[in-house]
């Protein structure tokens, strides 16, 4: 019988959490590199025993650890992240030119056919990737060629935050960066294009619909149709139907478009999650009610899915890597929230259990299907 | 011997749970301590120096026989008595946070 596990990065320290098909009891292992924060950890999908985990520390910098047995022992990879050629500035919170250098990995995305090859997202921004296992990292410098000197960071800091592989075509990529905005690659990396025509962004940019500058927070992708793109924004929930080329607004009855995380459903293509928070200034729900919102339409019409979920006096966020979808059917949906708590739905969301109460403030959750 | 005192996080990601004796080569500075831990624990490469730039992470501090040698430079030799292991020489996260 298939089990879920739940790899689970906070503030302090990693948890793994499995459970059988049925979802419905876990097991909580944890925590694992107490007091570092685990921004990002996630299986291969060529080998789901293949975990890495970011581990960082403010004060002692970036730790890369790899586990071969799904998480019962690890060792550390390589830990050097060296930009290529002159690093040269992007700007800094007040506009003015700032060297780039390298603060922490946000994310890792493994290869679907090679347990060795992986990507990873850093700050400050940057795409690398190792194809031995973290043993090595090499940066892919022609993303920062691309008016680099005209990003800058978010609030979070200047953090290339999601990678979406085309499972249909490696070769085409996808990555968001805060605050430069969205970008596609055609060529497994080598050359990029800003694809953030749509975006608008009144109260973060002085030109509005510059090419890049938008803080784009997530992005989502279901692999049977690849030319769908579904993004959170800083504000506004967006959508492409041509890989990027142009965005529309999909954040129809929303109580706010403003969040982090967006995925979309393992087995319905059109049926997207998000988690409105207030504002950009008070990140929590509205009105205290924590809401997953679902839309089977592919944005505009949303429904509020409460059942579980506190619906007074809740004032958590969610953060952007720290929503996730399983494979199972029913689909299995998953978050965590900073208070700690993390949220199961075995139902396609329609209920809501928590696994977890208590931990550190969540960063990340990701979700494996094991054989 | 020298003996190295760290903190509980490099501790643990050393897999270690004490303090650790260090046989350093040639004049000993803090530079080559740190050349010293991170031979003889792999898990600590660039915890302490930034890699880009090799110098002193900013939240790291040394100590040795009770004055903060931090800035005195990485290749400055550290006192006798921490050399010939008589007083350890203190690698410590800098305070701050709650």
């Amino acid at each position: 019988m298939s089990k879920v596990r739940l790899l689970v990065g906070t503030r302090k320290g990693a948890f793994i959490l499995t459970a059988d098909a049925r979802r419905d009891n876990w097991h909580v292992k944890g925590p694992l590199f107490g007091g570092w924060e685990i921004y990002h950890m996630k299986g291969s999908p060529a080998d789901t025993n293949r975990l890495y985990a970011a581990q960082s520390h403010g004060w002692f910098g970036q730790v890369v650890q790899r586990s071969d047995d799904g998480g019962d022992t690890w060792e550390t990879m390589n830990n050097e992240f060296a930009y290529e050629g002159e690093v040269g500035t992007h700007m800094f919170y007040d506009g003015t030119p700032h060297p780039w250098a390298f603060k922490r990995v946000w994310h890792f995305e493994p290869s679907r056919t090679d347990p060795d090859f992986l990507y990873a997202g850093v700050e400050d921004a940057a795409l690398f990737s190792s194809r031995d296992g973290g043993k090595s990292w090499q940066e892919l410098p022609g993303l920062r060629a691309v008016k680099g000197s005209l990003w800058q960071p978010g609030a979070g800091g200047m953090c290339l935050h999601t990678i979406v592989v085309d499972q249909s075509d490696p070769d085409r990529l996808y990555v968001a960066i805060s605050a430069a905005g969205a970008f596609r690659s055609v060529d497994a990396g080598q050359t990029w294009k800003p694809i953030n025509c749509g975006l608008v962004s009144p109260y973060e940019l002085p030109d509005p619909s510059a090419e890049v500058g938008h803080c784009v927070h997530s992005i989502a992708m279901h692999p049977a149709k690849p030319n769908v793109l579904y993004m959170q924004k800083h504000w506004d929930v967006m959508k492409t139907e041509n890989s990027g080329d142009t965005w529309s607004e999909i954040s129809g009855n929303l109580p706010s478009d403003f969040g982090f995380p967006i995925v979309v459903h393992s087995h319905q293509p059109d049926t997207v999650y998000v988690v409105p928070i207030k504002s950009d200034g008070e990140h929590y729900p509205p009105e205290g009610k924590l809401r997953v919102y679902r839309s089977h339409t592919g944005g505009n019409d949303w429904e509020a899915l409460t059942r579980g979920l506190p619906q007074e006096h809740c004032y958590v966020n969610v953060l952007r890597d720290a929503m996730s979808v399983d494979t199972m059917d029913p689909c299995g949906v998953y978050f965590g929230t900073t208070g700690g708590q993390v949220y199961a739905s075995a139902d396609d969301g329609d209920s809501w259990t928590a696994v977890c109460r208590d931990l550190p403030a969540v960063l990340s959750v990701e979700a494996q299907v094991i054989p | 011997m020298i003996t190295v005192v760290l903190p509980a996080q490099l501790r643990s990601l050393a897999g270690i749970t004490d303090d650790v004796g260090l046989d350093v080569a040639g004049t000993v500075t803090p530079g080559a301590i740190v050349d010293a831990l991170e031979a003889k624990y792999p898990p600590l490469k660039g915890t302490l120096r930034d890699p880009a730039t090799g110098r002193r992470r900013s939240f790291v501090r040394f100590f040795a026989c009770g004055a903060d040698i931090s800035h005195e430079g990485l290749d400055v030799p550290i006192p006798e008595a921490v050399v010939l292991g008589a007083q350890p020489f203190y690698i410590v996260g800098a305070m701050a946070g709650g």
